[in-house]
């Protein structure tokens, strides 16, 4: 599904990813670690399209194609969906008009008609179920003073509304009570299919004992110094980074 | 200098035909108000960059042109053709003028209560002229202001709308000014009354649109005079031709415990002046002003404004968003007096601004006089462009870039327009919005 190659990536001219290398199969799902700073939203943010950072080197291929030839709007188009660590508010948009113009884009894209008023909102109705979003959250704008659970809940929604092939979910598990959590990672669960991946970024374990990632990798100054099994989660948890300092090949 | 002399020539001449033309027409006091207006426009002449007022609005352009006097010509028009223009299915009074000059087959009559007028001012000079002795020129000055005395000397037509006592409007009034192309340069100096009685109310809009495109100038006065516990909801929508000059001055008149919104939405015209200044002249006094300047290309669109807190005890809420694209240009001056008598004074004044391109430029200014001292006054401006994460947020979700930037423009100047409560014209601006969005960026 998604390959990045030794994916070198600058902000503002110094370089925060110094090649990172990582491959995701159809249905499966990745988590990566790692400390505050190590990069971990800039990987999610190079992947989706954001013009603040420079790729100086290396390749990403989404089904084979290249990412980087693509705008973020044909990249969620072709199937990306990143779930931000902070979303982003917009006051003045209302939430469903913004998710029916979104929805629409994509199934033009993939050559499916509108969805008229009615079957959208059906479809929106169900899937606010899912994440136990009420209705009223819905007619608002767009994330504005939204509480900072509601957000999150609000990215997984949209995930499930806009169903993209590779959902990349950067720390939807943090902030959120145990409650919310839950509901998140069922979210994410039902979302899981054999056609669609997943990647989480998250700094805890908590997450992962609700959904089970096939692998584990660590992020640690933009290098992935250490992979392995959902097992690698629990180690993390209980040593830390500080162990690790020393793999950055 | 000479020059300018030439510019106020070409005034001087057209005024003695009109006069010539109506001196059966007008009445002694009108008469004495007319020649009056004009021998100040002749002392001021038209005001330079070198006038506080008129720091960043140069009306070169409208000086320098020789602008024949607008004549009615309704060849062609007919209401179904107006469907762009009008209020549509709304049931409304609406007068429509042509070129300045009222239209009785192109306007249609609503439901009034009994003793409200609403007409043309041409035909209530001989109807009501005790009322209009009473009101009219009484509250803009044309002393200092050449455009208004310029309206003053030529006052012919315009829309006279009178609110007797306890009077409820339901239906909206629609005063709609429309300008037609001519072979020559035209002016016409539309001159609106709106008198309401105490505890009267009503809903006025006021557009202003060019059927044709062309070079002219509106030369727009309006006087409104809101009586004890009165309301008044009005909305002004400004549509001109792209080449189109708009000078327009408001001046309104509150008396106790009145009420009065204005929605001032400025989109066409090549250079635009407005000036909207209420008088708080009773205790009690709420005053909204809300507007909208939309430019692009190489508009340029300037609001002035003034509310004169003269009483204790009144609010003035205040909030003026601009959207500039291209090399357009925008000035905002909101300037809010309270004197040393109007003691629990609250007013509040925002100027949001958003750019959307490098070359376009907006001056905005606040100007607060308080000589009052237990008041509560803010005022606060801000200039901006779009949120780039915004952006990037929107097209993350398979929002085209192009896209994306309308409906984030679209969702700044939505706070306005949702205050017009009148379907069609919320659904006009929607729709002029986004066309002239999508237009903008095909330049980009
Ligand atoms: N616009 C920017 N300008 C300068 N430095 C930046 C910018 N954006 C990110 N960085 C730096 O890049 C590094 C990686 O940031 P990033 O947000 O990717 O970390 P993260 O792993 O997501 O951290 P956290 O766990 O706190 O979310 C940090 O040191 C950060 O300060
Ligand atoms: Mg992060």
């Amino acid at each position: 599904m998604l390959e990045i190659k030794n994916l070198h990536a600058s902000v503002d001219g110094s370089e925060i990813l110094h090649g990172v290398t990582l491959k995701i199969n159809r249905g499966e799902i990745h988590a990566v670690m790692g400390p505050n700073g190590s990069g971990k939203s800039t990987l999610a943010k190079v992947l989706a399209g954001h013009q603040g950072y420079e790729v100086t080197k290396g390749e990403v291929l989404l089904q084979g194609r290249d990412l980087f030839s693509l705008s973020p709007e044909e990249r969620a188009r072709e199937g990306i969906f990143l779930g931000f660590q902070y979303p982003v508010e917009i006051p003045g948009v209302s939430n469903m008009y913004f998710l029916k113009t979104a929805l629409n884009e994509i199934r033009k894209h993939r050559g499916l008609e509108e969805l008229d008023a009615m079957d959208f909102l059906a479809m929106v109705k169900e899937k606010m179920k899912m994440v136990n979003i009420d209705e009223s959250l819905a007619n608002r704008s767009v994330n504005e003073g939204f509480s900072g659970g509601e957000k999150k809940r609000n990215e997984i929604f949209q995930m499930l509304v806009l169903e993209p092939k590779l959902a990349i979910l950067d720390e939807t598990d943090s902030g959120l009570d145990i409650d919310a959590l839950k509901i998140v990672a069922n979210g994410v669960n039902s979302f899981r299919r054999e056609d669609r991946a997943i990647l989480l970024v998250t700094h805890y374990q908590r997450l992962l004992s609700y959904i089970t990632p096939d692998r584990v990798h660590v992020l640690l100054d933009g290098r992935i110094v250490k992979s392995g099994g959902k097992e690698l989660a629990l180690e993390l948890e209980e040593k830390g980074y500080g162990w690790l300092e020393g793999n950055a090949a | 200098m000479i020059e300018l002399k030439e510019e106020r020539n070409v005034y001087l001449s057209n005024f003695a035909s009109l006069e010539k033309r109506l001196k059966e027409k007008r009445p002694a006091w009108l008469r004495a108000f007319c020649k009056d207006a004009i021998s100040c426009f002749t002392e001021l002449g038209f005001p330079t960059t070198r006038d506080e007022d008129w720091r960043y609005t140069s009306v070169a352009p409208i000086a320098r042109t020789a602008f024949k006097p607008a004549v009615y010509q309704v060849n062609g028009w007919s209401p179904s053709r107006l469907a762009d223009v009008t209020l549509g299915e709304v049931a409304c009074t609406q007068l429509v003028f042509l070129n300045g000059h009222f239209s009785q087959e192109l306007s249609s009559p609503g439901k009034l209560p009994e003793g409200v007028k609403a007409g043309s001012l041409a035909s209530a000079l001989d109807s009501d002229g005790g009322l209009l002795e009473e009101h009219l020129a009484r509250y803009a000055s044309y002393r200092r202001n050449a455009f208004t005395a310029l309206n003053t000397a030529f006052v012919e037509d315009g829309a006279f709308v009178y609110l007797p006592k306890d009077a409820v409007v339901k239906e909206p009034i629609h005063l709609l000014f429309l300008s037609t192309a001519s072979k020559d340069p035209a002016v016409c100096h539309p001159r609106n009354l709106i008198v309401a009685g105490s505890s009267a109310q009503a809903t006025v809009i006021e557009s202003y649109a060019g059927l044709e495109g062309g070079v002219y100038f509106t030369n727009a006065v309006t006087e409104i005079v809101t009586g004890e516990q009165s309301r008044i909801d009005h909305t002004r929508l400004q549509r001109e031709s792209e080449r189109a000059f708009h000078v327009a001055t408001m001046e309104v008149s509150q008396h106790r415990d009145s009420a009065f919104a204005s929605r001032s939405i400025s989109i066409g015209g090549k250079l635009v002046r407005n000036d909207l200044n209420v008088l708080l002249n009773g205790e009690g006094c709420d005053c909204t002003l809300d507007g909208l300047y939309f430019a692009g290309g190489e508009q340029h669109v300037d609001n002035h404004t003034t509310i004169d807190h003269a009483k204790p005890h009144c609010s003035s809420r205040e909030l003026y968003k601009g959207i500039l694209d291209g090399k357009s240009t925008g000035v905002f001056n909101g300037k809010i007096i309270v004197r040393k008598d109007a003691q629990k004074t609250d007013a509040r004044q925002t100027n949001n601004n958003l750019l959307l391109s490098e070359e376009s430029l907006i001056n905005t200014k606040p100007q607060l006089e308080i000589l009052a001292d237990d008041v509560k006054c803010t005022h606060g401006a801000t200039i901006g462009q779009l949120d780039e994460e915004a952006l990037f947020y929107l097209r993350t979700r398979g929002i085209g870039d192009a896209a994306a930037r309308s409906l984030l423009t679209y969702a700044f100047a939505s706070e306005i327009i949702g205050r017009i409560r009148i379907q069609p014209i919320q659904c006009r601006l929607d729709l002029l919005l986004s066309r002239s969005l999508s237009k903008g960026h095909e330049t980009l």
